[in-house]
């Protein structure tokens, strides 16, 4: 079950001809897939484009009504591997994933599938993670659409322009035998809008279909001396003709006068951050009509020179506005000037920043900067001044406005994992930590700060390969579920037992492939009906040869993870120690339980809620606890009592008892101060019986000594 | 050359149609339903006949970390209008912070400006773990950002909507979509908004219940400061207990309230702690100190130096140990409190669990200091009490058998003069005064400072011997700084840096300083 659910919105998808679909960019691209006949989809989830893949769960009635075929990929390179289907058969196939991170991982796929070439069209979404929001390495995709000649699509970022780029991609794809890669940023994969929708379309030549009548042509299989012939195909004939079809259906477009001294050529994402950079230069109106020509590449790859060189005719200058690096466009348009002896002045990266995302502020300057030299005349008069308007001094918040990374949630089943390693380390000393992709990252950040690099998905003891052999001190690595099933079973764990590596592995498994949204995984716990769950990590492990496996099924008992911990670091065990420590991930937890506990209180059955308090009398305001949990729940107060200089620990509603302050205030031996108070609904009526008589007793306990000594009341 | 080329083009009249664009930016922390207000917000927009584009930011951000939604909206025309997806510095009408942090970070990335911009942040805190984890305080000056917000933004409206919203029963994003309404900021009638929550078909009547308070609060544009902590309580300083006990309370009162001025009310509230403590014969011990130090004191000076005697020797003379902690945990008040804390519905019942989890030394305390004493130094006997006893408990207190335990232990403090613990107590405070009131001879600024280097002495087990610890370095160093003018001023410093940090590195980095200048000389007093 997915952290968010579509159920409602995938009944959009049903929407024909003449109706208008509604909704954000995800829910459309899905609906463009279904439109155009797809035949199966599939991918890897991962921020932007994990939605996606919930939507595509969602809806797997809708598709599989259809013929269409969708699969939970285990992997990007299982993603993109699948559009294997697409060389031999006239089916098209979409799949989706996260860039360039995922790129990177289903590159190997990529590269055989272009060199191979496709039949059906082939669509690869990725939803590229770059700029403000991005968990990940700032690169581009852009470079494996050369390397492996698949073309790129870059549409601007509105509902119309995504779903027809769909329908475009595919057909470019099939005209040329090529994959095509279809681009969406961060924030177009949630934009909301609308477009006119068309009837979904049933795929003409269904997955069924192929396996009733199988084909293969070795000319396709990547072997001498076909991937010879294959290398010149694309050069002479798959990228004419691509270039050819872009002309032909005008897959790039042109806006503003025909005629004009300068111009902007800009990635289709680009559009509307340009847009609104020449309305507020007052430069375009509302609409986007514009006075400043622009030439939108909506296909990002490969680019059409005579185009190109169409739009520059008649201009003194041209501005090429291209987010991230390297510039590979502006170098290509360049080289295609000079080749081509035009004299035209270009500019891109010289009044635009080389690294980072181009926001709204950046935009302007850098289209103002271009503008001011290539054409001031077009600029208002306020603006040729320099610097006319007068900003108020501001006080500098930067030194008080504290930084606010993402950390574990309340609750979460890792926080007492990685206490427990921290009060390890104060024992024994820093260890060689590594982590790996997954939320237990946020173990890195203080107040835990353990593990101190990440290599890749499922890489996280692969990347302690190096201290295998062992030392005075054990290595330790961190490996999620998710990372543990995406490579991490044969790529870390595999090597490990192959190496009879000396190191300790911590898989954190908190049922779900939690960071990206909470999909099942192979060894979720909840019964899905289209796929299998229950395949314990801890019989994987030892599947592939490991020996020493504990595993622990309540991570929140810190002494039992802590001995653990202990064990596998003093162990003469030779080979790898795989600690399994198993709790369900918080966020999809209470998802699942607090409905059913609030129905269960309505209808009057016994009910126990737990929930975490700090007595404020007892906390001497030290923050040790804090030190080694960081939960958002467990805060600070400042009291109203002058004997007190720092502010008491303190705990708010949003507990939800998940026991971590408790065992960790025992385990590290902090204070007394805390206390678990479990409110029982609907108590028996035996418990309330005893309950009354108990606190009756107690009362007259309390009140005995109250009598006998002085105390300060309220009044 | 442009005008090579052709007849270089007039820019265009700035088209009204763009003044009409409201873009309206949240920044909230993960978790805090962003997505649930922009559905509102949206939905209502277009009930409104407008076209709106929002766009936010999934992924990683929305585990706690800060995170931006953006949306923009103008009156439908035939012909769609083109959004930015992303806000941009100077170009922001209406600013929905979902915390007064985060209301600082908007204004950090200019996103409220005087000319346009609306600010309408929840005035409470959601504390960043760096904030947290300070050994002292280290939370973040709210006034600061207010001060700010009030230059930066063209109006600004900030009250705790998360208090309001729970009060309500209900989420930040149902309080804050009232304000929003409520500040007018928007051109679109109230009913709009309650048709977007009632559209949205969960938790409805909670949402509007909370929508209402905060639209009110709104509408008086209100700006109110953060309250640190929960509303305050009357303090708890009335006497009750039997006659003759308050009689001779009264006693001591009056000795108290002869203290000059500046010092009285920290002298009624050390008394009240430390007969709390123990008995009104601890109070009398108390008094019998603070006069001593009165002696010292100089008028001239504003009597600084018993204020923070007062303060400081009340902290030190009430020090938590096993008799204290069990006397707290069972009493009556506390019960209450917890009650009223955790606010169990009708009917329902509560259990209650401590953690606790006594070491060696925290027994051989309990001790008549003579045995205590000649345990704690044989290692073989702390071995085996810790075997004894060393392990996490955790008692019941709710359970009559439980709850009994600790409260014989509560009683015991009547035996408390006699223990390890209060020897050892007892010796340092001595120690310390006396080298307070030596150095105050010196100077009276350096005989306050050091007496509220107690602040450093604090928290339980190896937290209590870290700041033990802290408190010792630091006097080192001032005992290589006395004579020195500036030994106030350092003392101050080596006391918060030692505050700084958990370890205690930063304190290291002070004292490399001082000894860098100030060699130890034999002027320099012994410790």
């Amino acid at each position: 079950m997915a952290e968010r659910s579509f159920a409602k919105e995938v009944q959009k998808l049903k929407v024909g001809e003449g109706e208008t679909f509604s909704g954000e960019g995800i829910l459309a691209l899905t609906k463009a897939l279904l439109e155009a006949g797809v035949g199966y989809v599939g991918g890897y989830q991962g921020a932007p484009i994990s939605h996606l893949m919930d939507v595509l769960a969602d809806a797997e009635e809708i598709l599989t009504e259809l013929g269409v075929r969708y699969e939970a990929n285990a992997s990007e390179a299982a993603a993109a591997a699948m559009l294997a289907a697409s060389v031999h058969y006239p089916i098209r196939g979409a799949v989706t994933f996260k860039g360039p991170v995922g790129v990177n991982v289903a590159s190997d796929a990529l590269a055989n599938l272009s060199s191979s070439g496709v039949t059906g069209g082939a669509l690869v979404i990725i939803g590229e993670d770059y700029g403000e929001g991005s968990s990940i390495m700032q690169e581009r995709s852009h470079a494996f659409a050369m390397k492996s000649q698949m073309w790129l699509l870059d549409p601007r970022p509105n509902l119309p322009s995504i779903v027809q780029s769909v329908h475009q991609g595919f057909e470019l794809s099939e005209a040329t035998n090529t994959p095509v890669m279809l681009m969406v940023r961060i924030r177009s994969c949630h934009v909301t809008g609308s477009f006119a929708a068309k009837d979904n379309k049933r795929p003409p030549f269904t997955v069924k279909d192929a396996l009733a009548n199988p084909r293969s042509d070795y000319a396709r299989v990547v072997l001498p001396p076909m991937s010879y012939m294959q290398e010149h195909d694309k050069i002479n004939n798959r990228w004419p003709a691509a270039q050819k079809f872009i002309v032909e259906h005008k897959l790039n477009e042109m806006f503003g006068p025909k005629e004009a001294p300068v111009g902007i050529v800009l990635q289709g994402g680009m559009y509307n951050g340009v847009i609104r950079a020449l309305q507020r230069l007052g430069l375009a109106d509302i609409h986007g009509d514009t006075e400043i020509p622009l030439y939108v590449l909506n296909v990002t790859y490969p680019l059409v020179n005579d185009e190109f060189f169409e739009f520059c005719e008649g201009k003194s200058s041209v501005l090429v506005v291209e987010e991230g690096q390297p510039e590979f466009i502006e170098q290509a348009l360049g080289s295609a000037l000079y080749r081509a002896g035009k004299s035209i002045s270009l500019h891109g990266k010289d009044m635009l920043p080389m690294a980072g995302e181009y926001t709204g502020q950046i935009m302007l300057d850098g289209i103002e900067a271009f503008l001011k030299k290539a054409a001031p005349e077009l600029l208002p008069a306020r603006l040729r001044a320099p610097n006319s308007e007068e900003k108020p001094a501001l006080p500098d918040l930067s030194k008080t406005v504290p930084i606010r990374p993402p950390g574990f949630c309340t609750g979460c089943p890792e926080r007492p994992i990685f206490a427990a390693l921290k009060m390890t380390e104060q024992e024994f000393g820093k260890h060689q930590i590594a982590g790996d992709i997954g939320c237990h990252l946020f173990a890195s950040l203080p107040p835990f700060e353990i593990g101190g690099s990440t290599m890749g998905y499922g890489l996280g003891p692969a990347s302690n390969a190096a201290f295998d052999g062992g030392g005075d001190k054990r290595s330790i690595s961190i490996l999620g579920d998710g990372g543990f099933w995406h490579n991490g079973l044969s790529s870390s764990i595999g090597n490990a037992v192959y190496n009879k590596s000396d190191g300790v592995i911590v898989i954190v498994d908190n049922f779900y492939s939690a960071a990206t949204g909470g999909q099942d995984i192979l060894s979720s716990r909840a019964d899905n009906p289209s796929k299998a769950t229950g395949h314990p990590i801890a019989d994987a492990v030892k599947g592939v040869g490991v020996k020493w496996v504990r595993q622990i099924d309540r991570t929140y008992d810190v002494p039992k993870m802590r001995e653990i911990l202990k064990e596998a670091l003093t162990t003469d065990h030779v080979g790898p120690k795989v600690i399994v420590a198993s709790s369900e991930c918080m966020l999809n937890k209470q998802r699942r339980e607090k409905p059913l506990m609030n129905k269960a209180i309505k209808e009057g059955r016994r009910v126990e809620k737990p929930r975490f308090g700090v007595d404020e009398d007892i906390c001497t305001g030290d923050h040790a606890c804090i030190r080694l949990s960081g939960c958002p729940s467990l805060s600070l107060k400042k009291l109203d009592d002058p004997l007190r200089d720092d502010p008491v620990a303190s705990i708010d509603q949003s507990c939800v008892g998940c026991g971590n302050c408790g065992e960790v205030a025992d385990a590290a031996v902090l204070c007394p101060s805390f206390f678990r108070a479990d409110v029982v609904h609907n108590p028996g009526w035996l418990e309330r019986t005893l309950g009354s008589f108990t606190s009756r007793t107690i009362a007259w306990l309390q009140n005995r000594r109250s009598r006998g000594r002085i105390e300060f009341v309220r009044t | 050359m442009a005008s090579k080329t052709q007849t270089a083009l007039q820019s265009k009249a700035h088209d009204p149609a763009l003044d009409q664009i409201i873009k309206l930016a949240i920044m909230a922390v993960g978790g805090q339903g962003g997505g649930v207000l922009t559905n509102w917000i949206e939905d209502c927009a277009h009930r409104n006949g407008y076209v709106v584009q929002a766009t936010s930011v999934a992924g990683v951000a929305q585990r706690t970390g800060a995170t931006i939604y953006y949306m923009e909206m103008a009156p439908a025309q035939e012909r769609a209008p083109v959004f930015s997806l992303l806000p941009a510095a100077g170009d922001v009408d209406i600013l929905v912070a979902a915390e007064m942090m985060e209301a600082g970070r908007a204004i950090m990335r200019g996103f409220v400006t005087p000319d346009r911009t609306t600010l309408i942040a929840s005035s409470h805190r959601a504390l960043a773990v760096s904030e947290k984890t300070v050994p002292g305080d280290g939370i973040a000056d709210s006034e600061e950002v207010i001060a700010a917000a009030e230059i930066a933004a063209q109006r600004f409206i900030a009250f705790d909507m998360e208090k309001m919203a729970v009060d309500a029963g209900s989420m930040i994003s149902a309080s804050l979509f009232g304000a929003l309404a409520g500040s007018g900021a928007l051109p679109f009638e109230r009913e709009s908004f309650e048709a977007a929550i009632k559209a949205s078909g969960r938790g409805v009547e909670a949402s509007l219940r909370a929508f209402a308070a905060s639209f009110d609060a709104a509408t008086g544009g209100k700006i109110e400061r953060p309250q640190s902590g929960q509303a305050k309580l009357p303090a708890a300083n009335t006497p009750a207990g039997p006659k003759h006990l308050v009689e001779h309370w009264s006693k001591l009162e009056a000795r108290a309230a002869a203290m000059p001025e500046a010092a009285r009310d920290m002298a009624l509230t050390g008394l009240r702690a430390v007969v709390d403590f123990q008995d009104l014969d601890y109070g009398a011990e108390y008094l019998d100190r603070l006069e001593q130090v009165l002696a010292q004191d100089d008028p001239a000076k504003g009597y600084e130096l018993t204020r923070e005697a007062a303060k400081y020797i009340a902290k030190a003379m009430a020090y938590d140990d096993v008799f204290r902690v069990a006397d707290l945990k069972t009493r009556g008040s506390r019960f209450a409190r917890v009650r009223s804390e955790i606010g169990p519905a009708k009917g329902a019942q509560m259990k209650l669990t401590e953690f606790m989890h006594p070491r060696a030394e925290e027994i051989v305390g309990m001790m008549p200091s003579s045995l205590g004493r000649r345990l704690s130094k044989s290692e073989s006997s702390m071995r085996l009490i810790d075997r004894l006893f060393n392990k996490g408990r955790r008692l019941r207190t709710d359970r009559l058998l439980p709850f009994a335990q600790l409260y014989v232990l509560g009683g015991l403090r009547k035996y408390r003069r006699g223990t390890l613990r209060h020897a050892i107590e007892k010796q340092h405070m001595e120690a310390w005064l006396d080298k307070a009131m030596t150095y105050r001879k010196i100077g009276y600024a350096l005989g306050v400072e050091t007496l509220r280097n107690r602040r450093l002495v604090k928290g339980y087990s190896d937290t209590h011997a870290r700041g033990l610890s802290k408190f010792d370095r630091v006097m080192d160093g001032v005992a290589l700084l006395a004579g020195r003018d500036d030994a106030a001023h350092w003392c101050k410093l080596l006391r918060e840096a030692a505050l700084a940090d958990e370890k205690g590195d930063q304190l290291e980095g002070a004292l490399k300083t001082v000894r860098s200048f100030a060699e130890p000389r034999e002027t320099a007093l012994p410790n």
